[in-house]
This record gives structure tokens, C-alpha cells and sequence, in this order.
């Protein structure tokens, strides 16, 4: 694998990706691919989307050697990838921040985003403020329960949240959501799709502007260490964060890349979000990759403690990356993760996102069994603040 | 000659445009989908659009979504779909029916096992609301070998490209979504919409039919002069929600679908 170069010219890869969605809205997809193609070969975008992620998101941000909890472990050696420091505490800041430049660059005055956990909701309200856009966020009933500070927090910032009570009032049903409005509004508004998935050329263009973690990562692990790391490992919901940290490390083949699922209450009891360790392909906004269905194909409820993972699909490059052996997936419990929070928080002094404790729990666990002159980066992709109320409630403390 | 070409022909001849009602399968309840077909017909439908639900029918505005939900609910299952056109078949051989929904089911069933079940069980047509020409030239060659119209949509915001792929995949008719929304949204501007059927109607060696957008009978009848085929789904669908049992989810039909027909059934004016 020397020259890995994904997707085609319509979205594939392999099998999966594409565009299955409403004939209404394939010319502003083919509208939205030549932008985007246009304003990656124009060097005052990138120049412009370089500065604003010195400016306004801090980057780079630290690839962390978490040693005490290394130590402890006994094995390899953990970096942590402090995706958590950026403004607005996740990664999921460095795609807003880019699809809104391509936005203002497409004359479009009006963004429209679905969200689980808020964080992509919160991103998407921070850049269209900084840009002067009017902006409008989908979010699950259920999600706007267990995400209240994120609800409050965008509205702060002048967005309006709309909820959304159809089907399993979650992300997938936030993200039907927005297919509808940009169907009906698709003149004057970008639709910023907060993960990898989506018609095509969603998959591309968010992991496109996620890549930098890994270009971050690829060259803070050799500065630091002086090689290459054994391991990548990332939690995976839609999946954003990993393709993030995954896409400039493909070509390494030395590199092992994981992707860990949410698990939930444990594979066999159906309750988790785990399409690439359970599912099967399928269809669902916008792509071909693998999903949570019954026999039937109806798509099927999921479960997660942390709502960012809380998703019955995947981008579709983790599907073929996962078909291709280039990429592992496995699952973390809500157990696992829970576990893990308390380990870092305890040990590392920083409180992670639940939705990377399911990465940390699977590093904590092949650590050990490494040598010590090995090395782990793991994708901590947001910070745990957000996740506060939810950890508290478990141990019967209401905040 | 397919049941859905002899409609088309025989309706050319009438000089007037077919009227199609949307119900979804299994709303109101299980037993209504099979009296609520020969009802439609029997109130003056031309062809029968059923549909599929889906757990995620992200095309669809409120009332259709809630239709969904409600026979998924039921435990309505894409055999229990096909196996209600084959007992509408067995005393109704003529009414066309095309059956509406999403990729996902199909596939889990089996494009090929779909096709060929479809047609045995007397389908004349599908539309597959996410599945565009792009992705689609396995499928639709699937349907059409088993006797099966693939029909495909075309948006205001389709160009030239796209409708001459739709004119070389698509067959039986061409469905023409009237507006930039979702079912049930409304649409004020119809002249422009005639005007680019008439177009389309002249450009593709396909039917046009008209949906989204169509409400009443008046709406009707004023759309029934510049195309193929009227489609009305959401207005009914909403009404059919309220009906507590199936008598009177078939005295809805009566009413409605009476009313839209006389409204559709009067010879165009213009051509």
C-alpha cells in the first residue's frame, strides 16, 4: 500500500461510499464537490484555513507523553494527541472551521448542522459566529436531554437548536433532519456535515480537513521518539477523529491502526453502536458502508454512554479500510470507557471525553502486553467536561 | 404491453392525466392496506403507489415519516408488502401499482430476490427514493429483467446530463418531485413547474408524473392538465392517521379520492 489514493472520482471506495440521496440535492452535491476541489488547489484558502487554525483553534496542539500512566502499565509508551485543547474542547472544530470557510467562499449565508453529543453542534455555531452566518443546528430529543450544557452552550453563541422528535429522537434522526432542510432550502444554505459519512464528497472533504491531526501526530511521534509509532488507536463513531488521525499513516504499513467502537452494554446484548464489529453493509444517508440493521434493513436503535459514538453507521473509508485489513475495529464497553475516564483523570490529570475513553480503554489494555520502547498515540479527541453530569449520575451524585 | 404502458395509452386517448394516491403499507392498520387498494380504485385512482416504509426515510415530511413509524410498529415487514399487491392481484388485474421506498430494505432482501418477487407478486413499478441513475444501473437492470419498471425521480434542479440518463435507464414513467422539499411541503409555482414538465414531457420518451406539493382537488385538476400523471400522497396519508378503524379509513378514501378524480378525470384543455 504505497500509494493510497481514495475515493474515486464518484465517492467509492471500494464498495462503499457514493451518493444515494434525493435526486434534489445531487446538483448541490456536484456544486459542493467543485468548490471544495477549487478551494483545495487555491493557495489563499489554505493559507486562510492554516491561519485560522493557528488563530482561532489553537493548533497544533501537544502530541502528550502520557508517562505516568505509561509506567504504570508497563508496556508501551502512550502519546497523547491533545485534540482536546482545541477551541471548543474536540477535534471536531478543525472540519467546521473548514467547511464554513468553503461556505463564505460559496456565497452561502445560512449553515445547518446535526449534532449528537453537541460538540459538532457547538463547532459549527462558534465558526458561523466568527464568520457572521446565520445557523441553525438539528439535535435528537433524547440528545437534548442528556446534552443540556451543549444546548445552552450554542445557543449562547447564537444558534438555534431545533429537536427533533422522529424516530429514535438521536443523531441518525438529527441527520435525517438536516437532509431534509438542505433538500428544501439548497440555494442559500451549506449543509457542514460533522463526520465522515454523508454523499460523497462529504467522507473526503471532513476527513480532508481532520488529516491535520494526523500530519500533526506523524510528525510530533518522529520528533519526539525518533520513529514512527507502533499503534494509532481512535474511538469511531462516525468516525471523523480517526480517519483524522488514520488518513496520513496509511501509506506506513508498519503502523497498526485501530478503531474502537462503542461497545454499550456488551456486544451480545445488542446495546451498543458497533456496525463494523457487528453490522453489515448497508445504505444510510448518503452511503454505502457498513450499518446497524435488523434482517429486514431497517436501521436499528443504538446504545452508548458517550452520545458521540451513539451512531448506527460509519464513514465509509473505515468500512473499506476495514475489508482491506489496513485498519482494526474493535469495541470498548461503557465499563471499559468509564473505567478508563477515571484512570486518566486520576493519573494524567485530564479529564477526557467519554467518546475517547473507549480508545483509551483499548490502549490501556494492549499496552501492557508491548515493550516499553513501543509507542501508542492515542486520539484524545475531546475533553471530558462535557461529560460531567453524565459521570456523576452513575455514582449517584446529581450535579 | 405492461400494465402501466396500457394505462398511459388508454388515458392518451381519454386526453386526460392519471391520478395516483400515495397510502403507506400498513397505516392504518394491517388490514386496511388490501380494502383501502380496491377502494382507491374504486373511487377513480388510475394506479396505486404504495409505499415501503423505511426507518429512516429522510425524503419525507412529517405525515409520511409518522406513517412509517406507525406500520413499522406494526411489524410491517417488505414480504408483508409484496404478499398485499398479490392478494389485491387476484381480483384486480389491470390498476398498475408501484411500490416507493429506500435502498436499505431492498437490499437487505436482496435486489435480485426483490425484483423477482416483486414481480410475481403483480408490481409494475418501483421507486427507489435514494437510489439516483448514478448508483443505480445494477438495480434498475435487475428490475427490468424481471419485468419491473425502474422509475426513476428528476428534481427542478436536475440538468440536462441527468434527464437523458433518466431517459436511457428509467422506465414506465418519470417522476417529476415538483419542488425543493420534502413530501407534504407545498408548492406555489406552478406555472414554472408545467412549464418544465411540458419540456421534460417532450424531451424524455416517458410519461411525466407529477409529485410532492398536491393537496386538494383544485391543485389537481390544474396540474392534471400539463402532465402524465398526478400523485398525491401526504394530504391523504394525513387523513387516513385519524381514521380509528378500517370502514372508516375507507369511507377517507371515498371521499377524497372521488373529489380528485372528478377534478383529474376532465379532459385537458390545452395540447
Amino acid at each position: 500500500m504505497d500509494n493510497y489514493e481514495l475515493p474515486d472520482a464518484m465517492g467509492h471506495y471500494g464498495p462503499y461510499g457514493g451518493r444515494f440521496v434525493a435526486e434534489t440535492l445531487i446538483p448541490a452535491l456536484d456544486e459542493l464537490n467543485q468548490a471544495y476541489q477549487e478551494a483545495q488547489a487555491d493557495p489563499e484558502f489554505r493559507a486562510e484555513l492554516h491561519s485560522e487554525l493557528r488563530q482561532f483553534v489553537g493548533r497544533p496542539n501537544p502530541l502528550y507523553h502520557a508517562e505516568r500512566i505509561s509506567r504504570r502499565l508497563g508496556g508501551a509508551q502512550i502519546y497523547l494527541k491533545r485534540e482536546d485543547l482545541n477551541h471548543t474542547g474536540a477535534h471536531k472544530i478543525n472540519n467546521a472551521v473548514g467547511q464554513a470557510l468553503l461556505a463564505r467562499r460559496m456565497g452561502k449565508k445560512r449553515i445547518i448542522a446535526e449534532t449528537g453529543a453537541g460538540q459538532h453542534g457547538v463547532a459549527t455555531a462558534t465558526v458561523a459566529t466568527r464568520y457572521g452566518m446565520e445557523c441553525l443546528v438539528y439535535m435528537g430529543e433524547e440528545d437534548i436531554q442528556r446534552q443540556s450544557s451543549n444546548v445552552y452552550r450554542m445557543r449562547l453563541l447564537g444558534a438555534q437548536v431545533a429537536a427533533v422528535s422522529s424516530g429514535t429522537r438521536t443523531l441518525k434522526d438529527a441527520l435525517n433532519e438536516a437532509l431534509r432542510d438542505w433538500v428544501t432550502h439548497v440555494d442559500n444554505t451549506f449543509y457542514v456535515i460533522g463526520t465522515v459519512a454523508g454523499p460523497h464528497p462529504y467522507p473526503a472533504m471532513v476527513r480532508d480537513f481532520h488529516r491535520v491531526i494526523g500530519d500533526e501526530a506523524r510528525a510530533q511521534c518522529l520528533e519526539l521518539t525518533g520513529r514512527l509509532p507502533d499503534v494509532c488507536v481512535a474511538c469511531v463513531g462516525g468516525g471523523s477523529n480517526a480517519i483524522g488521525l488514520f488518513y496520513p499513516f496509511i501509506n506506513d504499513r508498519s503502523v497498526r491502526l485501530i478503531g474502537v467502537e462503542a461497545g454499550g452494554l456488551g456486544l451480545s446484548t445488542g446495546q451498543h453502536a458497533a456496525p463494523l464489529t457487528t453490522g453489515r453493509p448497508g445504505v444510510l444517508h448518503g452511503n454505502r458502508t457498513y450499518l446497524m440493521e435488523d434482517e429486514d434493513g431497517q436501521i436499528l436503535p443504538t446504545h452508548s454512554i458517550s452520545a458521540g459514538l451513539d451512531y448506527p453507521g460509519v464513514g465509509p473509508e473505515h468500512a473499506y479500510l476495514k475489508d482491506i485489513g489496513r485498519a482494526e475495529y474493535v469495541a470498548a464497553t461503557d465499563q471499559e470507557a468509564l473505567q478508563a475516564f477515571h484512570e486518566l483523570c486520576r493519573t494524567e490529570g485530564i479529564i477526557p471525553a467519554l467518546e475517547s475513553s473507549h480508545a483509551l480503554a483499548h490502549a490501556f489494555a494492549i499496552a501492557p502486553g508491548m515493550r516499553s520502547d513501543q509507542t501508542i498515540i492515542v486520539n484524545l479527541s475531546g475533553r471530558g467536561d462535557k461529560d460531567i453530569h453524565t459521570v456523576a449520575a452513575l455514582e449517584g451524585i446529581h450535579l | 404491453m405492461s400494465r402501466l404502458s396500457a394505462m398511459f395509452a388508454q388515458l392518451q386517448q381519454k386526453n386526460r392525466a392519471a391520478l395516483i394516491p400515495f397510502i403507506t403499507a400498513g397505516d392504518p392498520s394491517l388490514t386496511a392496506t388490501v380494502p383501502l387498494m380496491h377502494a382507491l380504485v374504486e373511487s377513480g385512482a388510475d394506479a396505486i403507489e404504495l409505499g415501503m416504509p423505511f426507518s429512516d426515510p429522510m425524503a419525507d415530511g412529517p405525515s409520511i415519516q409518522r406513517a412509517s413509524e406507525r406500520a413499522l410498529g406494526r411489524g410491517v415487514k417488505l414480504r408483508m408488502v409484496l404478499e398485499w399487491v398479490r392478494e389485491f392481484r387476484r381480483s384486480n388485474r389491470q390498476t398498475p401499482v408501484i411500490l416507493m421506498g429506500y435502498l436499505n430494505p431492498l437490499e437487505a432482501m436482496g435486489m435480485a430476490t426483490f425484483a423477482e418477487l416483486a414481480a410475481e407478486a403483480g408490481v409494475d413499478g418501483v421507486i427507489i427514493v435514494d437510489l439516483t441513475p448514478d448508483e443505480g444501473h445494477e438495480e434498475s437492470a435487475l428490475l427490468k429483467a424481471s419485468g419491473v419498471d425502474p422509475i426513476f425521480l428528476l428534481a427542478p434542479t436536475s440538468g440536462a446530463a441527468r434527464v437523458r440518463t433518466v431517459r436511457e435507464l428509467g422506465s414506465g414513467f418519470v417522476y417529476y418531485v415538483s419542488l425543493r422539499g420534502i413530501t407534504g411541503a407545498t408548492q406555489s409555482d406552478w406555472p414554472e413547474v408545467l412549464q418544465r414538465v411540458g419540456e421534460l414531457r417532450r424531451e424524455l420518451a416517458l410519461p411525466v408524473a407529477i409529485g410532492f406539493g398536491i393537496r386538494d382537488a383544485d391543485t389537481a385538476a390544474r396540474v392534471a392538465q400539463g402532465a402524465d400523471a398526478v400523485v398525491v400522497g401526504s394530504a391523504l396519508v394525513e387523513q387516513l392517521a385519524d381514521c380509528s378503524n378500517d370502514q372508516a379509513a375507507v369511507q377517507v378514501v371515498k371521499n377524497f379520492i372521488q373529489a380528485l378524480a372528478s377534478a383529474v378525470q376532465k379532459p385537458r384543455s390545452m395540447q
